[in-house]
């Protein structure tokens, strides 16, 4: 059985839909690759998975031993964190709250579940630091250590090198490479389609045209095609 | 000087003063830090407002226990606004605004049209900026006072992390099962109390200085929540207690020169961050 299922989903906000009949399923240990225009409702589609919001029709079904708050999230940073006075520990051992339930602190295990996580993604020497100030790939990966301490088992990353120099944005898709060759979970929102076709096996291409399947499927379908030439033709435009 | 200060120190009223001054600044900054990050500074405001249009209603139908109007009504305020933060048909900072001058208006409508006593003015004003009302603080008021304020201080230790969590990435605290809905609810209800207590130390016109100053001052200096956090608390008290110390030393308005000791402390804690960050931030 598979991590997730979407049955003739439809995703939007206040009754209108911005993407429909949608169907998918994740299995664990895939890396799935969500891509679309902008404005193809990819964000609202990971909202809908998160159950922050009701998905319009159709259905998300979560099964497999994965519970609803096992899901990690790699949120895009708010205006808010910008200038938010937290340090490196604090932020990463808030992922420890869904381990929480109602109790209110943090226990042995949690804080040493946070540092591990800190030294597996190299920010150990930065814990006590304020977030505010460090680079933005560094503020990517406390959210991400934030993120595994939330779960074993599956990420939601919405555009993870968004404003990440070239780089730390190789450096970023090694780690969540990493990541899942340990049998992580990736489902990934990503602008940028070759590295979706570098490091996915399926693909989830929302908008007008709808499709899901592996890579290779995504490569000779219509839908790809016709979407991987007009990045392409982007790319040198960019280029020029 | 000193005498003059050991001699009112005695008085049971200073004493209160001080009791009741030095626990709802303290109360009024945990908050602040939460609310400061989150884009509600002018809460604060707004609520004060609303609680002088209440305390306006309660004074027209001649309530004795003005309270029991003026509290719900404005922890009722204070989570509509909160809430506004999710479904943005109308933005928060507009909410806020409109909440703040609507009661404002109606209120001082309300206490022109049906006097109560000779001295309309002077009512609004004490009501606006705070008056003597905490040097004639009954022994009653203190002790509800000190209860409130030990339960908001309990609440906020308790769900120390769950506020981190919710006000740092509320979707992220959702998404990983903690329940952001009801600890926004809990905020604003604690942020209602305070408020409405507060309106007696400073008046509804300058309590959002007592939220937002110790904590934008800590901010300048600290760069962790929890710093920033206890830092705010101790300036908040430290502040109160000078500007109530003052007061009565100088002989002006308590809510005021409180107020006054609070941005001036802001001005000392900037100076300090921009030295001591070389201006970087």
């Amino acid at each position: 059985m598979s991590y997730i299922q979407a049955r003739n989903l439809s995703v939007g906000y206040e009754g209108e839909a911005v993407g429909e009949q949608i169907n998918f399923t994740v299995d664990p240990g895939d890396y799935l690759c969500i891509v679309g225009e902008n404005g193809s409702g990819k964000s609202t589609l990971m909202k809908t998975i998160l159950n922050l919001q009701k998905p319009l029709g159709g259905e998300i079904i979560i099964g497999d031993g994965l519970k609803k708050n096992e899901i990690g999230y790699l949120p895009q940073q708010t205006p808010v964190q910008k200038d938010f006075p937290a340090s490196v520990e604090e932020i990463v051992l808030s992922g420890c709250q869904a381990r929480c339930g109602l109790r209110p602190f943090y226990n042995k295990e949690d804080k040493a579940l946070a540092q591990e996580n800190m030294e597996k993604l190299g920010i150990d020497f930065l814990k006590k630091r304020c977030y505010r100030d460090l680079s933005g790939g560094q503020q990517q990966r406390v959210l991400l250590a934030r993120a595994l301490c939330a779960t074993r088992k599956i990420l939601l990353l919405d555009e993870p090198v968004s404003g990440l120099d070239p780089k730390v944005t190789a450096e970023m898709y090694e780690l969540i490479r990493n990541l899942n060759k340990e049998g992580i979970t990736i489902i990934m929102i990503s602008h940028d389609i070759s590295a979706a076709l570098t490091y996915a096996n399926r693909i989830l291409h929302i908008g007008e045209n709808i499709f899901f399947g592996t890579k290779e499927e995504y490569l000779n379908s219509n839908v790809g095609r016709a979407f991987v030439i007009s990045h392409e033709k982007e790319g040198e435009d960019h280029v020029g | 000087m000193l005498d003059k200060l050991a001699l009112y120190l005695s008085k049971p009223f200073v004493q209160n003063a001080l009791i009741v001054g030095v626990l709802i600044a303290l109360c009024a900054s945990l908050l602040g830090v939460t609310l400061v990050l989150k884009r509600f500074s002018f809460i604060g405001d707004g609520l004060s407002h609303v609680a002088f249009g209440a305390m306006a209603v309660a004074m027209v139908i001649g309530l004795t226990n003005d309270m029991l109007l003026i509290l719900p009504v404005t922890v009722v305020c204070a989570i509509l606004l909160l809430r506004t933060g999710q479904n943005t048909k109308i933005k928060g900072d507009a909410a806020v605004a409109m909440i703040s001058v609507g009661a404002l208006a109606f209120g001082y409508l309300l206490m022109n049209i049906f006097p109560t006593s000779g001295n309309i003015s002077g009512d609004v004003c004490s009501t606006l900026f705070g008056s003597t009302a905490i040097l004639t603080l009954s022994k009653t008021e203190v002790w509800i006072c000190i209860a409130l304020s030990l339960l908001v201080v309990v609440f906020f230790i308790f769900f120390y992390n769950k506020i981190f969590a919710v006000t740092f990435d509320e979707n992220f605290a959702r998404a990983v099962g903690t329940r952001a809905g009801t600890y926004n609810f809990l905020i604003a209800l604690v942020i209602a109390v305070i408020i409405v207590l507060a309106m007696k130390l400073v008046g509804s016109l300058l309590i959002s200085a007592l939220v937002i100053f110790p904590a934008l001052s800590a901010m300048r200096l600290f760069r962790s929540f929890k710093k920033v956090t206890v830092f705010s608390g101790i300036l908040s008290v430290v502040c109160s207690v000078a500007g109530i110390l003052i007061s009565i030393l100088a002989e002006t308005p308590v809510g005021s020169t409180i107020v006054a000791v609070d941005v001036v402390v802001f001005g000392i804690c900037w100076l300090i961050g921009l030295i001591t960050t070389g201006g970087n931030k």
